[in-house]
């Protein structure tokens, strides 16, 4: 089947979907995808943000389709045109999903451990606007506890129902699920228990957003000051492939290994994950790679950075000699008059 | 008196139970498709009838019959959409409530037509009492052999059930419809695949409204031709309207499709005029989700031809100056109610029903509430009022299912006629404390404080 | 986000049994799960009109379902109570075509006479009032839900009459 994305053209299996299409192709042309997981069944089509426009249906039915299509969840037919980066009116959908999606988003960067490695950070880079037209009052929902691995952050999840597939489908019984409903739909065990199934903690790594973060890593450090490992041991649970995330000599975080569209290339178990922090435990394989554009990545220690030169530098941060003066305390002679006053 | 289809029989006295509703003729067009017809002949009449879905969409009921899947060897499923919420709509309730075995008799004869021989009828939670009059008639109607293994001797077999939801307008959305029948939240589903192809427990389903299928038996002991010549044009056959708001007489009417809006209104055969001497103001005239129309555009389109209560004539000039017949959910609006605060109201009913799955619908029609709530209640500015049509303009299209459409529309149509009435309360707060401002002051008596 | 303060009985009584028993027949063998919603009405009507979570997970083990999947069913439809609330629930419908019949005044008139916000429950839990949407009666507002049926065209004299009549026993909550 031939299918074409923003121009390029592809020649694809029945029952590939435009994303997948898109992925293949590679590049700009590729929507983001907050949802949608190929590794999990039944995800997708719920963020909305990898709408696309269909302007030709396809080659027996070229008819444009009147709607934006979910593109993850959308079968590519022989012939068919989609334009991706290419349609106006794709942009705008994909900016109001972005603003929908942060309007009670708390915005808490600054203090969450996913930030650096963040769907919705990224999302919001590319998409986001700059001003902000929400004036009410953030929802927030109330803290639950739901055991020592992983921490809930309600308030920052986008119910992308990714973890509650990775329940569903590498554990033998899902404790959590969406309760609620509306914008009061939340991620929730509805009696505080603990999530403990040996594959619960793959639930943070396909956590889009910092809803779900590693217990043992919280506030330890952000994400770009650690250099990533992969890694690998012989466990009897899984495939015991990893990438450790290190500080000096400390692994401060392990996660299984993403690839360039973040998502996990295997899942791995609890005890790889928060078990062996010694390395020890592990064989250090090299540094682990970035394919994809990501804030983490303008950090990235593999590949060569220039020096950051600040041309306003000796104007600004040196500042005028006769400014200096003005601001200097120890210039200005202290008097016993003055310690009167 | 207009030919009545569906309502021709319900003031007979204790048509609610089997004996007489059997003794006025009930079930004979089970006997008669069931012993003259094959499955295939029903659909085909059902088809040539151009009977329109009556639960809002308008869909083809025959066509959407000839989708199912009949290759597959699955077991297949007739599901009536009986979770009637669309704020403005009773009628299927009055339906199932007075003559239940009008709904039970039409289950059976679609059934044999898409040889389901498993079917249910979903009811919305809250007709809890209607739920136990339908599971009473069911009883009935297996006593008398109507339903079970091998009906009338002609091998076909049917077992129909009625399922409660459990308070979610949702639910009225087939997919959703289909998960709720599940045991599931009530999460519409992703289409394609479209639930003639993969339905409920995965086997090819036909979901159908009830008045929609409470039309079948008439068509089957008539003709599809027969119906096809009620109503006009493509508005084929009667249709249940459910009046209600400032009208002197609110409830359930069968109109022959055609009629004027006027008639309607105004005529004491309908809703015999407005309740008191206030002026119409608007008219909502399919439901809370389609467009409301200025006093202007409701007997009259924009082209001065009379407005008809046909589907054509209802969304005849699109949405700029039209609206849409829908479910038939026809709410009158006199000069007392004030339209910001009627947006408001329909946007927390909106609000309130999204399931949450997906991004615009969840997060957009809580904004919409929060927004028009500060406008009603005199805390808002004009660039809310902007604000509010970009927001409805984002949802619209972009969600799973019409859901967030339906929540777009109201407030879209609101702001495109009465957007003088939203200034109103940016630029007078003090006026529009009381929520009955415009009882005392009418909105025509006010207007000039905006071109100021 | 569950309510641990209140205790309930949890007992399954062989009437209750019965019907549930009913329900599930109504579904093919494989697909207990279709029954939830049903078998989730009985069961509240049974136990004082609310849902405790040991009594979701009695429901669950009875359709062999797990918690969670009970939990997330409850806690999206309306009509089931997670607390308790009172014996005679007045849900006032307050959408549009209610709302412009006086829908508000009438619950106003309803808490101000039970002594209630809305959405309290009395301190005998005797009586809630709660707002609700849509309930499909539009042409008889305004209106309220009791129990499993409807009380229509409702003036303030009918609202003092049902309260009276809540208080004397004389009303019937469910079809049974």
């Amino acid at each position: 089947m031939k299918v074409t994305i923003d121009g390029h053209e592809i020649e694809v299996e029945p029952g590939t979907t435009i994303l997948q299409a898109a992925r293949m192709i590679g590049g700009e042309s590729v929507p983001p995808a907050m949802c949608y997981y190929s590794k999990l069944e039944g995800t997708g089509g719920k963020c909305r943000a990898c709408l696309v426009e269909v302007s030709k249906g396809s080659e027996a039915d070229p008819r444009p389709m009147p709607k934006l299509m979910a593109s993850c969840k959308t079968g590519v037919m022989d012939g068919m045109e989609v334009k991706s980066i290419s349609s106006p009116r794709v942009l705008e959908a994909r900016k109001s999903v972005t603003e929908f999606l942060l309007i009670n988003h708390p915005l808490d960067c600054p203090i969450c451990d996913q930030a650096g490695e963040c769907d919705l950070q990224n999302l919001a880079f590319q998409h986001g606007k700059s001003q902000k037209r929400y004036k009410e009052e953030k929802r927030t929902f109330e803290p639950e506890d739901i055991g020592p691995n992983i921490q809930l952050h309600m308030n920052r999840c986008i119910l992308c129902y990714r973890c509650v597939k990775t329940a569903e489908q590498l554990t033998d019984k899902r404790v959590h699920g969406v309760c609620g409903r509306g914008e009061h739909a939340q991620i929730s065990t509805y009696i505080s228990a603990a999530i403990d199934n040996e594959f619960s903690g793959n639930m943070i790594d396909v956590c889009p957003v910092g809803a779900l973060t590693d217990k043992t890593f919280r506030f330890k450090s952000r994400v770009w000051f650690n250099k990533p490992y992969n890694a690998h041991r012989n466990c009897p649970t899984c495939s015991g492939k990893v990438t450790l995330w290190m500080f000096g000599e400390e692994i401060q975080r392990v996660t299984a290994r993403k690839d360039e569209f973040h998502e996990v290339e295997e899942f791995i178990c609890n005890d790889c994950r928060f078990d062996h922090k010694d390395p020890k435990d592990w064989v250090i394989e090299g540094p682990r790679k970035f394919e994809k554009f990501s804030v983490i990545n303008q950090n990235n220690y593999t590949k060569k950075l220039d020096k950051v030169v600040l041309n306003t530098e000796e104007h600004i941060l040196a500042g005028r000699e006769q400014d200096r003066k003005k601001i200097s305390m120890k210039d200005i002679p202290y008097t016993e008059h003055e310690s009167k006053e | 008196m207009a030919t009545k289809i569906l309502l021709d029989k319900i003031d007979i006295p204790g048509i609610k139970s089997y004996e007489v509703y059997r003794q006025n003729g009930g079930y004979a067009s089970v006997e008669k498709a069931l012993k003259t017809m094959t499955p295939d002949d029903v659909t085909e009449q059902v088809k040539a009838s151009g009977l329109r879905g009556r639960g809002g969409a308008g869909f083809p009921v025959g066509l959407k019959w000839s989708f199912i899947d009949k290759k597959s060897g699955k077991p297949r499923h007739l599901v009536c959409n009986a979770d009637e919420s669309e704020p403005g709509t009773f009628k299927d309730r009055y339906l199932m409530e007075h003559i239940p075995h009008l709904l039970i008799e039409g289950m059976i004869t679609a059934s044999y037509a898409l040889g389901a021989n498993l079917s249910y009828i979903y009811i919305r939670g809250e007709y809890m009492w209607v739920f136990k009059t339908l599971e009473r008639a069911i009883k009935e109607a297996y006593a008398a052999g109507w339903l079970g293994k091998n009906i009338l001797g002609s091998g076909f077999d049917l077992d129909l059930h009625v399922h409660c939801g459990a308070g979610a307008y949702i639910c009225g959305e087939e997919t959703a419809l289909i998960e709720s029948l599940e045991g599931k939240r009530g999460n519409p589903r992703i289409k394609p695949p479209f639930p003639a192809v993969s339905g409920l427990w995965g086997n090819p389903t036909v979901v159908n409204n009830v008045e929609s299928i409470s039309n079948v038996p008439w068509i089957v002991m008539n003709s599809g031709e027969d119906y096809s010549k009620l109503g006009l044009g493509r508005s084929a056959g009667t249709k249940l309207i459910s009046a209600s708001g400032h009208i002197r007489k609110p409830g359930v009417y069968e109109i022959e499709m055609g009629i004027t809006v006027d008639e309607f209104i105004n005529s004491d055969e309908y809703c015999g005029g407005m309740m008191d001497d206030r002026p119409l103001k608007a008219l909502v005239p399919g439901g809370s989700s389609v467009p409301i129309l200025p006093a202007h555009l409701i007997y009259k389109t924009a082209n001065g031809e009379d407005r008809l209560m046909t589907y054509e004539s209802l969304s005849d000039g699109g949405f700029e100056t039209g609206s849409m017949l829908g479910s038939g959910g026809f709410i009158v609006y006199n000069d007392t109610a004030c339209i910001v605060r009627n947006t408001w109201n329909f946007a927390r009913f909106y609000a309130h029903e999204s399931c949450g799955q997906c991004s615009p619908c969840r997060e957009g029609t809580g904004w919409l509430e929060k927004v028009l709530y500060r406008i009603e209640t005199g805390q808002g500015t004009m660039d809310d009022i902007d604000l509010l049509w970009n927001i409805q303009s984002n949802i619209e299209g972009n969600t799973i299912c019409p859901l967030g459409d339906a929540a777009a529309w109201p407030v879209a149509a609101a702001l495109r006629h009465f957007r003088e009435e939203f200034e109103y309360h940016v630029l007078y707060p003090e006026k529009v404390k009381d929520r009955n401002h415009f009882v005392k002051e009418p909105f025509e008596n006010v207007k000039h404080l905006i071109n100021k | 986000m569950e309510t641990k303060k209140y205790k309930q009985n949890i007992d399954i009584t062989p009437a209750l049994q019965e019907r549930i028993n009913e329900l599930l027949s109504h579904y093919p063998a494989d697909k207990k799960k279709s029954a939830l919603l049903p078998v989730l009405h009985e069961v509240q009507d049974a136990h004082d009109n609310w849902l405790s979570a040991e009594l979701m997970d009695k429901v669950a083990e009875i359709l062999e379902i797990t918690p969670i999947e009970v939990y997330e069913v409850v806690t999206f439809y309306t009509m089931y109570n997670q607390k308790p609330m009172g014996k005679y629930m007045f849900e006032f419908c307050l959408t549009s075509c209610c709302g412009i019949r006086g829908a508000d005044d009438m619950m106003e008139y309803a808490c101000e006479k039970l002594g209630i916000q809305p959405g309290g429950t009395t301190e005998d839990g005797m009586f809630s009032v709660v707002g609700v949407q849509c309930l499909g009666a539009c042409g008889y507002a305004p209106m309220m839900q009791l129990g499993d049926f409807y009380k229509e065209h409702l003036t303030k004299e009918k609202i003092d009459q049902i309260i009276d009549d809540c208080k004397s026993g004389k009303v019937i909550l469910h079809d049974k």
